[in-house]
Parts: C-alpha cells; structure tokens; sequence
C-alpha cells in the first residue's frame, strides 16, 4: 500500500512540475480589492444603499465606491500597500451612524492588503444616538468572510435565544424568564432522552443527533408550507409507500402472491399520479397541511430516519466491532452529512412556521406568553409523562431500562437486546424531530439549530446522568432554566455558556449525574 | 473546465500556508489521541486562545509579535491545566463532551458583548501581521516557485516558519514517542489500569500530553492570526476540530508522519472538490445548485469521507492498523 502511495505522490508530483506555469495564471485573476457589505443594525439582511467609500493611498484618493441596494461595496485597488479607506459621513442615511471600532475610529481605518487579496471591511451602523450603549442582540458577523479556507459560508447567528415580552422589574422578569426557562428546558428534555437512551443501550454518544432534530424542525416545514406543492407531492408518494408497505405487511397470507403484489405497485404508482397531479395543479390547490398534521409526520419520518441508522449504520458497526471512540467520529461524519445535505436541500435561510410569528400574548399573572409557547410547554409535558409511562409500565419500556442499565445482564435474561435497541433509536429520532418542531416553533428554523441545541442536550444528559431517562428530563428542566436565568445578571450572549460552565462544575463535583449511578464514570 | 488547472490549485493549496496550520494543530491532536488516547474535540479552543493571544497583544496593546506568542502559548497552559483538572480522571467520552463544550464556551465568551473593549467581540481584530512581516527575509512583493507552486514572498515566509515548525514538533513528538515517557503515555492509552499498577501516575502523564499537544495547538493558532491578519471568533467554530480529525484519521493517528500527509491530502482534496464543483457549475452542469450550495457539499463530502475512513480504513493512509484499535477506557 505504502509503495503505491509513493508511486501515486511522485506522479502527481512530477504532472505539476511539467505543467509549464499554467495555473500561474489562476491566482492572478483576483488582484487586490477590499469590499464589504453595510447593513441596517436592526435587519441585517437588508443592505443600506447609497453609502460612499473612498479610498486614499497616503493623501490622494484612488477610488470610491458606492453600496449598491444589498448594501455589498467593492473598491479594485491598483496593488499592494496600506491604504486608508474613509466612509462618507455625508452619504449616511440621518437615522443611522458609523460604529466605533478599535479599528474604524471617525469613520476611517487603515487597512494593509496583500497582494491577491480580496480583502474585507467590516462597517457597521448603529442606530443614531446609541453608539454608547449598544444593545447586545443585535450585533453579528456582518458577513461570513473567514480569510481562511473554511469553504463554508457561514450565515451570521445569534447566540442568544429570543424571550417574548420580557420587562418590567426585576420579580417581573424572574417570574417571566421562569416560564421561558421552563418552555425551553422542557423542548431540551424531550430533544434529550433519546440521546440518553442510546447511549445507555449502545454506548455511542450520538454526535449527529442534534441534526437529528434539525431535520425533524425541517421535515415540519417541508409539510406545513407546502412549498409550492412540493411538501404535498411527496407526501401523496409517500402515503402510495405506505400503503403498500402496510400491505405487505398484513395481508401477506390472506392474498395470492400475485395480487399482492400488483396492489402494492398500484398503490405504490397510484401515489406517484397523485404526486405529480398535486405537483402539476400547484399553487391552484389551497389545502396545505396543518402543522400538527406536518408535525406529526416529521416524528414518524424521524423516527424513521433513527431506524435506519441503526439498522443500516450502527448494527453493521457493532457487529464488526468497530470500537466506541470510532463510532464517535463516526457519528460526527454522519452529523456533518446530515446537516449540510439539510443545508443544500433547504438553504441557510431561517424560517418560522406559517402563521404562528405574531400573536397576541397571554397574561397568566406576572407571565405573559404567546398562546403557542403555552401549546408547546402542554405538548411537551403530555410527551414527557407518556415516555415515563412507556418507560415506567410497558414491557418494551421496562426492556429499555434494563438494557440500559446492563446490556449483557439483559441480554442473558433474554431480552432481545438488538430489538430493544432498534425501539429506543425510533423512540429517539421520533423525540428529537418533536424537540425540533417545538425549538423551531419558539425559535427560528435554520440548518444549524439543531448543532446549536446539541451542547445544551449534552449538558443536560450529563447533569442528568449519562444513560438514565429520567436524568435527560431532570438535567433538561435544568439546563433550560439557569440559561433562561442567567440573562437575569449577565449577557444573554452567554447563555448557552452559563449551562455548558453548569455542566463542567457537575463533572468536577458529581461526575454521574444527578440520578446517575456511581460505577458508570470508570 | 481545465481540470489540469483545478488540480495544479489543489496541489498549491496542500502546501500552502493553511495546510501547515492545520497540519501543525494536527500534530498537537495526534500526541493527544494518537499516542495518550485522550478524546479531545476542543482543539479549536486551543487554538483560539493562540489566536486572541496574539491578536490581543498585537492590536489592542501593541505589543511585539513574539510577545504574542508568548501570550498565547501561556492562555493555552492555563486552558489545559483547567480542562484536564477536572476531566482527565473521566472516562473519555466525558472528556470529548467537556472538551467540545469547554471550546464552544471559549468562542461564546471572546464574541461577547463583555468582552469587547479587548476582543472587540463578534468583528474579530484586523492588522495583525505587519510586525511578522518586518523580518521578512524574502521580497514581500515577489514571487517565488515554479510551474503551479508560486507563492508570494510574505506566504513564502510564513510557510516556511509553519512548515518548519511543523518540522521541529514533528521531530519533538518522534523523540518524546520514543523516550521512557512515550512509552509510558502509549501504555496509558492501551491499558490505563496497567500502567497505574506500575506505579505510573496516569493523571500526571494524561495532563503533560495535554498540555503539550494543545501549546502546539495555539501555536497553529498563533500562525493562523498572523497569516490572516484579522482573526474573528466565529472562525473558530467546532468544525475547525473535526477538519482536524479527519486529517489525523486520514494521515493516521499514533504515526508521527500521518498528520503532516493528512493535512496535505485533506486540503488537496477539499480545493479539488472546491475547483471541481465550481468547474461544473460553470458549464452549467449543477443546475439545481447555487455558488453557497458547494461548501455545504463540500461539508457533506468531508462527514462521508470521516464515515468511509472509519467503516474501511481506520488506520488511514500510514497508519498502524493495530495501533488504532483503541477503545474507551
């Protein structure tokens, strides 16, 4: 193998020394040039228009430029060298002003470009009459520029979550941010007792079941709008798979071999015509699907989604006894696969659910909340208690939990550990597509919140107890009411900081959780 | 589409300065997971505490380059020693989780509001580079190379200092592997238990590895500052590490070669693809796809190579196939 290698090396290396110079022409293509992109403060997809940059190399302008309707700018420079680029005060819009940084001081910043590079700008307005104390919320990347080779354009993001109708005095926005940490700690536990189950039954911490419940918050949109009929046509195919699946599957010995099998390829083709009616009628039908009802079918397509990694991913895995730290970073390939086909299926936008954004809030004494967070806070609760009860009375639950607690105990009592296994991975993608439908609900849906809420179900899974279910909705409760609470004192930028810091300190004082028990840490 | 080009692009960039970077955190990761089996997913916080030490000294306090440095390399000591303190007696996969949340918390605090009047928050620091640059020996305005490779003069310095460092570290870890204390940490990789029963203090050993491979790591942070000249937080983002991983699993971890030969191929095949996907966007091939679609592509590409590696290939390409049976402790 290693002989190959080095033939192959020596191959390539041999081509680019005779290709006489011609990619010498490549890197020439750019030249030098600083660009940048202006946005409003508040909205930072919408570009202000009409701002001038000019550019001085020592006293003598070179070149201005001036920010087209998205806002972009680009000045061509005639080479290497420091320059000075000054932002026209003047062409400023009166209620916007530039932002001080260290290193744009009176709108101007010294800037050195290399040659061959594109280099960028960063200008930033503030609101008129609030350059001293600027709001936290509103800052970002202005753009996802990295000089670096990243290859990925990285959308700006908030780090902080969005709380509806806080204010009023400090009891006030206890009792408020309460009811958020509540709302938000209850969509963590749900997203995090799969990823405690699997673990305790396989072992595996499942990197890529944060974009589990991104996909699951993707599939609900899919359905919900509808997408110009396109949510509606797969839907139509999938109701055809189905029906033959369900066929198959209980009229198997009632029915000829024959017959059943031409049923299932009507029913299978039947649900194609339909898709492609829907798909051809379009925007003429005015049906789309309930959210509840798109809800409903992102648990089942994510509970579908954890079975077949398990069945075509992980129990190969196991049986080729490929070790655990290996799953590891198997599971972090697939958590990269997963979320960026997301990303190229469904693009970086972040979306809300149709009709759900604006609501008229609801008072509960001290706490005010849109009708639909009191909805999800009722979903999640019911979800949760009916896990306890499949854990608590049903056979399967209680299977679980002894596989969990002791996979080769169980194994030798005679439990069908591998089809335990393949229940708690539907348990868990069906869960973690809700947590997704539920985050996505409260929050935004974009490719990388499910990434974002990973670290938080971590903690919580930690705090809990690695393993245990019941930790997953303790540690959850938890980890969603300190990050809520600790915007009462400190930046809510930090809030996702102050639960994984929660979780350090957990490790350091009780490193098996809350219910965990004492001989899991090794 | 000049396939000739795109593939003369990818060999420029396998040796240019962002391959020595990576390759230099690459090599810190592997004393970490190659040799003591640590799981450490929070090499990126490494490296950005290298990063803002330079950054830091350089911008806001106009401090000299290599004061920055030193800077940084003292903020990764202390990272360490806080990181291991509490998770090194763990079992690895909290150390991954910790690693991975502890890197996470790092980024949220330099971006912070808080945090501004030194990190200048979410906008990063511009202008670092110039103080690296005076003592430039080559023309900064030349090019040097021949064929595909050319290089202008302020990369040919700083690949020379990255790939050199590369060099020395590469050759440090081959002496350490083969000292009494690099048969000791591979003991503690194989079997913890037994090394303890020779009267090894596992902890001690765990903690030196770590903070040895992640001063290399804020070393590579350290290059990447000053090759940018303008670092922001949010570059260092967790996928940072997982690139790292793939290059150490793709060159071979526990071989003292595998991450300098992954970090190579890793950033042939990443501008390959790159070249690649925009070539045939441009004739028009991808037409369901748009110019941002390719880095996710990209992405997805890497995450399906991680998995493939793994399923097929866990030695990657000179790798020991026996030294990567390592399981959790």
């Amino acid at each position: 193998m290693r002989t190959r290698l080095v033939t192959v090396l020596l191959a390539l290396i041999t081509a680019f020394l005779v290709i006489p110079g011609a990619a010498a022409t490549a890197d020439e293509q750019g030249g030098e040039s600083l660009h940048g992109q202006i946005t409003q403060p508040d909205e930072r997809d919408l570009g202000v228009e009409g701002i001038e940059i000019m550019v001085f190399e020592g006293d003598d302008e070179i070149e201005a430029a001036t920010t087209d309707s998205d806002g972009n700018w680009e000045v061509v420079l005639p080479g290497p060298g420091d320059y000075r680029a000054v932002v026209d005060q003047e062409s400023i819009p009166s209620e916007y002003e530039v932002r001080e940084t260290v290193l744009l001081v009176g709108g101007e910043a010294e800037v050195t470009v290399e040659a061959d590079e594109r280099r960028p700008l960063i200008v930033a307005l503030d609101e008129a009459g609030t350059a001293a104390e600027e709001p936290e919320e509103s800052e970002s990347p202005s753009e996802g520029e990295d000089a670096a080779e990243e290859g990925e354009e990285a959308p700006a993001d908030d780090e902080a979550l969005e709380v509806e109708g806080v204010s009023g005095g400090f009891g006030d926005r206890f009792a408020q941010l309460t009811a958020a940490g509540l709302l938000f700690g209850l969509v963590i536990a749900v997203s995090a007792i799969g990823l405690s189950l699997i673990f305790g039954t396989t072992q595996i911490i499942n990197f890529s079941h944060g974009d589990m419940v991104t996909f699951g918050a993707m599939m609900a949109l899919l359905f919900s709008t509808g997408a110009a009929g396109m949510g509606n046509s797969l839907l139509a195919i999938f109701a055809g798979l189905g029906v033959a699946v369900l066929l198959g599957a209980f009229m198997e010995d009632k029915l000829g071999r024959t017959l059943l099998i031409i049923l299932q390829w009507t029913a299978v083709l039947g649900g194609i015509a339909l898709a492609t009616l829907v798909g051809v009628l379009g925007d003429d039908i005015q049906w789309q699907v309930p959210l509840w009802a798109a809800a409903a079918i992102a648990v089942l397509m994510g509970a579908v989604l954890g079975g077949t990694m398990e069945r075509y991913l992980w129990r190969p895995l196991r049986k080729r006894n490929v070790a655990l730290i290996q799953m590891f970073i198997v599971s972090i390939g697939v958590a990269l696969v997963l979320r960026h086909v997301i990303l190229v299926l469904f693009g970086a936008n972040r979306t809300r659910y149709a009709g759900f954004q604006v609501q008229e809030l609801v008072h509960l004494g001290p706490v005010s909340m849109p009708p639909r967070d009191l909805v999800i806070i009722a979903v999640a609760v019911v979800v949760l208690v009916l896990v306890a009860c499949l854990l608590q009375f049903t056979r399967i639950g209680k299977a679980m939990r002894a596989v969990s607690d002791n996979r080769d105990l169980a194994e030798s009592s005679g439990i069908d550990v591998d089809r335990v296994t393949m229940y708690v991975w539907l348990l868990g993608g069906g869960l973690a597509s809700l947590g997704g439908v539920l985050f996505g609900l409260n929050q935004v849906v974009d490719y990388e919140m499910g990434f974002r809420l990973l670290l938080l179900m971590f903690a919580a899974v930690i705090l809990g107890g690695l393993g245990t279910a019941y930790g997953a909705m303790v540690g959850g409760l938890a980890v969603g009411l300190v990050a809520m609470l600790s915007t009462l004192w400190f930046p809510a930028q930090l809030m996702n900081a102050w639960a994984l810091a929660l979780m350090i300190l957990m490790l350091l004082v009780r490193p098996q959780g809350l219910l965990g028990s004492r001989e899991r840490v090794g | 589409m000049d396939i000739l080009m795109i593939l003369a692009e990818a060999a420029r960039s396998a040796v240019g300065p962002v391959a020595a970077i990576y390759a230099l955190a690459a090599v810190g990761l592997n004393l970490h997971f190659g040799y003591t089996g640590l799981l450490n997913f929070g090499q990126v916080g490494f490296m950005l505490v290298g990063a803002y030490g330079v950054g830091i000294s350089v911008a806001v306090f106009d401090l000299p380059v290599l004061v920055g440095f030193l800077v940084g390399l003292g903020c990764a000591l202390v990272l360490a020693l806080l990181l291991g303190i509490p998770t090194l007696r763990l079992r690895a996969d909290y150390l991954a989780i910790t690693t991975i949340a502890a890197a996470e918390v790092l980024r949220l605090v330099y971006r912070a509001g808080f945090a501004e009047p030194v990190t200048n928050g979410v906008y990063g620091l511009q202008n670092l580079s110039s103080g690296f640059r005076e003592v430039n020996p080559f023309d900064a305005g030349g090019r040097y190379g021949f064929g595909a490779m050319t290089f202008t003069g302020n990369q040919m310095w700083l690949m020379t200092v990255t790939w050199g460092l590369v060099a020395v570290f590469a050759l440090f870890t081959w002496m350490l592997i083969h000292s009494p204390w690099g048969r000791v940490i591979k003991g503690v990789r194989e079997d913890e238990d037994a090394v303890r029963s020779l009267g090894k203090n596992v902890f001690a050993y765990k903690m030196q590895a770590l903070v040895l491979g992640g001063l290399i790591g804020a070393l590579a942070g350290a290059m990447l500052a000053v090759h940018q000249g303008a670092i922001q937080p949010d570059q260092f983002k967790p996928q940072v590490t997982f690139f790292l991983w793939v290059i150490l699993l793709l060159g071979g971890a526990g071989r003292v070669f595998g991450p300098i030969i992954g970090s190579m191929a890793f950033w042939f095949l990443m501008n390959f693809t790159d070249g690649f996907l925009k070539g045939l966007g441009r004739e028009g091939l991808l037409p369901f796809l748009e110019g941002p679609d390719y880095g996710a592509i990209q992405l997805a590409f890497v995450g399906l190579l991680l998995v493939l590696l793994i399923v097929f290939r866990p030695q990657g390409l000179i790798g020991d196939r026996k030294e990567m049976l390592i399981n959790v402790k």
